[in-house]
């Protein structure tokens, strides 16, 4: 029968391999911590996870759906700035400014959406980098809530008057938990009916057209979809820095999440938490040595970019491949 | 005679000065397969990505089963049963030869809109994408990534696209466009089978295969219908034969 001879080519088990290898390390990461610089390293590790969500966001439009934005950071910016408003005004439980940052993400990446997704290539890259930079100014005009300086938040969200981020420990597990929770979704999402239509959509938009997709409808969602993670990410951020500024949203902000989805890998997910990772690490380790760190940063992407094809992680599944051959 | 499942009404498009459809009536019945021959540059890609809505028409309308979709956008066509090849093989290069087909059936069969779910392992999906692979004889391929299968078969999966979409009526744009002369054969033959389950617009430059399979013929030149009509009055018709048969029939 023809059932028993379609077998759907499945993925080989390297590639869960590496994003298994990842959250193992992240789960480790404060024992280890406890034996050093603890505050430090949790917190650093914290930022990291952060920008790997927003990373990862940018990954699921750009590797999947060839949708390359350069506008993500307003998104971390929204939902930074989401809690620091509301936080201004007394309130600061999770409950509230989470659902607030994530719907004001999804709103502003529906009507952003609605204009860019009329565009292509190039184009779109400008006009995403456009809206992201008109928000940048917006924030910095907001003199109630410190206008280009920014401002402090009084304390990390709560909930139900409880401080449960309080600790620095337990707020690195919730944001472990909240990067697992936007891998695994964007994952799935990637595998399934709509995904599938996502990704083929970045293939062939005509083919798509000719047999029946309404193919920025679905592109749309998507950019949905990745606004609100990034929303998240901004929500995270406010949090793990008690302050929220307009920088979050600079252009270069977006242009650092699209080097660490390349030197990650485009088109892993995983990946994209990888590149956060490195950049955010060589960013600490190089700043030590040089305040001009990205001159020895920027040759290395060029080398990434240029030898490894596929970023660390094409890299690391060319490794095993071969290591299974041999 | 029963209502016919695409009129053509004085369809027009020209870019510029250039008049490409210069108002086309044309009828295809149900079960019918009727082709569109012309020389180079006659517009019969043009009328195609009129009638399949990749362009809009200027003028004139296109009466789909009944129903005015002339200003459609070729999604909406696509739904309601308008299924299309191309000329320049058109489909998704990192996709197994299965998943373009099958993707072709997901359109027709439930939401789109699931985010749960593994899609490559819907045997609703599959087996029907499967049964369409199999009547283009590419059942062997399934797991070959489109982008890796030789021109002839990627032409047949073309073919299978279209097929699973169980389409009301093919619009088959040179579908055996650049293939070897076995390969043409073996399209012919599977275009044979379908006839008569499908209505089929032909456009194709390979005249054998056109007089073997076409119920009508129409010659389209300059963007117009010089004549129409079973495949003996087409190939008699003396203004035809200068026009365009001549040299390739005597």
């Amino acid at each position: 029968m023809t059932s028993t001879t379609i077998i759907p080519s499945r993925k080989a088990w390297s590639s869960d391999l590496a994003p298994a290898l990842i959250f193992i390390v992240l789960i480790l990461v404060p024992v280890a911590a406890a034996f050093g610089p603890e505050t430090y390293l949790l917190g650093l590790f914290t930022r990291v996870m952060v920008f790997a969500i927003a990373a990862l966001a940018l990954d699921f439009i750009c590797g999947y759906g060839g949708l390359v934005s350069f506008g993500q950071a307003a998104f971390v910016g929204i939902g930074a700035y989401a809690v620091g408003i509301l936080s201004a005004h007394g309130i600061t439980d999770i409950l509230i400014s989470l659902p607030v940052a994530l719907l004001a993400s999804a709103v502003f990446a529906w009507l952003t959406g609605t204009v860019c997704l009329r565009t292509k290539s190039v184009y779109f890259i400008m006009i995403t980098l456009a809206f992201g930079q008109m928000v940048y100014f917006i924030a910095g005009s907001l003199a109630p809530y410190g206008g280009d300086d920014g401002m402090t938040l009084q304390v990390r969200s709560t909930l139900l008057g409880f401080q449960p981020l309080k600790n620095d420990r337990v707020f690195y597990y919730a944001v472990l938990l909240f990067l697992l929770a936007s891998y695994l979704g964007c994952r799935a999402i990637v595998a399934s009916r709509f995904g599938r239509v996502f990704r083929g959509a970045k293939e062939n938009p005509v083919r798509m057209a000719t047999i029946g997709y309404d193919v920025f409808k679905y592109q749309r969602i998507a950019y949905v979809i990745a606004g609100m993670i990034g929303g998240l990410a901004g929500f995270l951020l406010a949090n793990v820095v008690e302050f929220v500024s307009p920088a979050y949203m600079s252009w270069q902000r977006s242009g650092e999440l699209i080097i660490m989805v390349l030197f990650g890998g485009i088109g892993t997910l995983y990946g994209a938490i990888v590149g956060a990772a490195s950049f955010l690490l060589l960013e600490d380790v190089l700043g030590g040595i040089t305040e001009n760190w990205k001159l020895i940063f920027g040759p290395m992407l060029v080398l990434i970019v240029l030898f490894a094809r596929g970023g660390i992680a094409g890299l690391f599944e060319r490794l095993l491949k071969r290591s299974g051959r041999g | 005679m029963a209502e016919p499942v695409l009129q053509l009404q004085n369809l027009r498009k020209s870019f510029g000065g250039l008049v490409v459809t210069d108002g086309v009536t044309l009828d295809i019945g149900a079960g019918e397969l009727h082709a569109v021959i012309g020389p180079n540059g006659a517009g019969k890609t043009t009328l195609i990505n009129q009638i399949s809505g990749l362009l809009a028409s200027d003028d004139g309308r296109i009466i789909f089963n009944g129903a005015d979709v002339t200003s459609l956008p070729s999604n909406k066509r696509a739904e309601l049963g308008l299924a299309r090849s191309f000329q320049i093989t058109s489909v998704l290069p990192n996709f197994s030869a299965l998943e373009n087909v099958a993707l072709a059936v997901q359109a027709r069969s439930g939401s789109s809109y699931t985010f749960a779910g593994i899609a490559s392992r819907e045997a609703a999906l599959n087996e029907p994408a499967f049964a369409a692979l199999n009547e283009v004889g590419l059942g062997p391929r399934a797991d070959v990534l489109a982008a890796h299968l030789s021109h002839g078969e990627k032409r047949a999966l073309e073919l299978a696209i279209a097929l699973a979409m169980q389409p009301k009526l093919l619009l088959l744009d040179e579908p055996m466009a650049g293939t070897g002369h076995e390969e043409t054969a073996r399209l012919v033959s599977v275009l044979q089978r379908l006839k008569g389950r499908f209505s089929m617009l032909l456009v194709e430059h390979d005249m054998n295969a056109v007089f073997a399979l076409a119920d009508r013929i129409s010659v389209l030149t300059y963007g117009k219908i010089l004549a129409s009509g079973a495949p003996a009055a087409v190939r008699n018709d003396p203004a035809v034969v200068t026009a365009y048969l001549g040299d390739e029939l005597e």
